[in-house]
């Protein structure tokens, strides 16, 4: 989790004893540092099984599944905060989760690798070729990224679908936060991922 | 040695409204109580198993039905953890049962044992518990009948459990597994050596009848791919086709000899009630239609495991108690681990299964 800048920021996102669900929570590293940082009470849910036994080594109580189809077990309101790091671009219908997501959660925590960052758009506009980065290494036909956005992308589908972003920070390729408040161009170029806490307009 | 325990008030009360008396339990325990108490975990055994689940079965001299998961350094580590695993209520291996003597008659029970559920199992397993003087176990552990018994455990004594592990089960018995039981009891009692339960006054067993019982059984605990590498369409001792009616196939060489060898061990009446009991199990119906409500007062964590080739008790049912635990909130954990054995993976080779079990239990411990 060396390069996991975005873990720092959903921690400080995260009330403390806060019921949190984390969907792709790989060995559970993100969930074990809430636990142990922020009293957090934890649920997990991850597609493999090597890694939901990583999990319950770590005492994290993991349910094998596929966001694609088991959110729905889920009760309404039945969590703090509903995270998904990293995931919403690997899944079927990305509009639709986040729709689940704030379902289950008062509040969703959503990271994103973002598309519109300078080296993405120059990979494809120099190379005409679909773009491979650091953080997007595989190649087109093998990815599992096959809803990629980027950072103004998942602005207007959140405005789209109502949903109200409470707090919004990208990070660039150090780790380091962007302003994002007036600057959304800027930082939608050099931003390398975005985290958000959401929540839904209405409530 | 297994150790007997006599339950010592008059009654022991059934669901069905019968009661048996007096109830005997046969128990086996591995490893040492720690001074706390805390380090019990009670192993519930499946249709056939019986209370000797590690080290040798002194009856059939072969390895423990869970020898490969329990024992020294294994994951239920007999070096850290009390190891309790009773014969079920309604068994053959020493725990009251249709082949025991009712006092009343003087004869063994036969059919006039009262017929029994995976509750009243459970209850009896209680009792030993409190014999024991162990107010809580750390955890109760059980594939398929055995799973039974753990989600029953869940729903009715959860304060006695620290933590659960319900294996390859479901919270009810589907219609197919009351079918496939049904053609079992049907064959034992075709047998005319059946004479309607009353085998033992005549001297005799209705061993063909139970041995079919069986073979149909061990089918669905396999998987056709389990199967077909197994035994192919491989020819046994033999070059060619006898035409004939002889086991030319391995598979059917295979087959008899399970059977042949589950009636040396097993009481045909106690197939039949056994088996009952678990067609009888539905936790859903007992709980008004809502299976989450037979969960309504469970704080203990829990991990659901089931197997991907497992088509008598497919990973939905397990699913389906993962749902009902979350919409209670429960620290519930589920994998549904890729195997091709069938049903009786759970008794097998499975080391995702032998990881799960020994880490979530490692973390319970120290918790």
């Amino acid at each position: 989790m060396s390069n996991r800048f975005d873990f720092l920021i959903i921690e400080e996102m995260v009330e403390l004893r806060s019921k949190v669900l984390d969907i792709g929570c790989d060995d559970g590293s993100l969930l074990k540092m809430l636990q142990d940082k922020k009293k957090v009470d934890v649920r997990g849910i991850e597609l493999y099984s090597d890694r939901v036994n990583l999990c319950l080594e770590k005492g994290l109580p993991v349910v094998q599944g596929d966001a694609n189809f088991d959110l729905e077990m889920y009760p309404d309101n039945s969590f703090d905060y509903v995270i998904l790091s990293k995931t919403l671009q690997s899944v079927n219908r990305p509009r639709d989760i986040l729709e689940q997501l704030l379902r289950i959660g008062k509040k969703a925590i959503v990271s994103i690798p973002n598309f519109g960052h300078w080296k993405v758009r120059l990979y494809l506009a120099l190379n005409g070729q679909m773009p491979m980065t650091p953080s997007l290494p595989a190649k087109w036909y093998n990815t599992e990224n096959i809803h990629l956005c980027t950072i103004n992308d998942f602005l207007s589908l959140c405005d789209e679908i109502n949903i109200k972003i409470i707090k919004s920070v990208a990070l660039d390729k150090n780790g380091a936060q962007l302003n994002f408040a007036n600057r959304i161009r800027s930082v939608n170029l050099i931003g390398e991922q975005a985290i958000f806490l959401l929540k839904k307009n209405n409530d | 040695m297994t150790k007997i325990v006599k339950h010592a008030t008059k009654d022991f009360n059934l669901a069905s409204g019968k009661s048996i008396s007096p109830l005997e339990i046969a128990y086996e325990t591995y490893g040492k109580l720690n001074k706390d108490k805390t380090n019990a975990i009670l192993i519930c055994h499946a249709l056939t198993g019986d209370q000797y689940a590690s080290a040798t079965n002194p009856i059939t001299k072969k390895p423990g039905w869970w020898d490969i998961l329990v024992g020294k350094g294994k994951p239920i580590d007999t070096d850290k953890y009390f190891i309790i695993c009773s014969n079920v209520l309604g068994g053959c291996m020493g725990t009251t049962g249709p082949k025991s003597q009712n006092l009343i008659t003087n004869e063994p029970y036969g059919l006039n044992f009262p017929v029994i559920t995976i509750s009243d199992m459970v209850k009896s397993q209680v009792l030993l518990l409190d014999h024991l003087e162990i107010p809580k176990v750390l955890t109760v552990i059980g594939g398929s009948m055995g799973g039974m018994q753990v989600l029953s455990w869940m729903s009715e004594y959860p304060d006695r459990i620290k933590s659960a592990i319900p294996i390859a089960t479901a919270a009810y018995h589907t219609s197919q597994n009351i079918a496939f039981h049904e053609v079992g009891r049907q064959a034992v009692m075709a047998d005319p050596e059946w004479h309607d339960g009353k085998y033992f006054e005549h001297n005799t067993s209705p061993e063909k009848g139970l041995s079919v019982a069986r073979m149909t059984a061990h089918i669905t605990y396999l998987s056709e791919i389990a199967l077909q590498n197994k035994f192919g369409r491989n020819l046994q001792d033999r070059a060619k086709k006898t035409f004939s009616f002889d086991a030319d196939f391995q598979v059917e060489s295979y087959l008899r000899y399970q059977g042949v060898n589950f009636v040396k061990r097993f009481d045909a009446n106690s197939y039949l009630f056994l088996t009952r009991a678990m067609d009888y199990f539905d936790l859903i119906s007992e709980n008004d239609g809502i299976l989450a409500n037979a969960f309504n007062n469970l704080n203990a964590s829990v991990c659901v495991i089931s197997f991907t080739g497992d088509w008598l008790f497919p990973s939905i049912e397990s699913k389906k108690i993962v749902h009902a635990l979350n919409s209670k909130g429960v620290d519930v954990s589920f994998i549904d681990i890729e195997s091709n054995k069938g049903h009786d993976a759970f008794l097998m080779d499975e080391p995702a299964m032998f990881k799960t079990i020994r880490g979530f239990l490692e973390a319970q411990y120290v918790k």
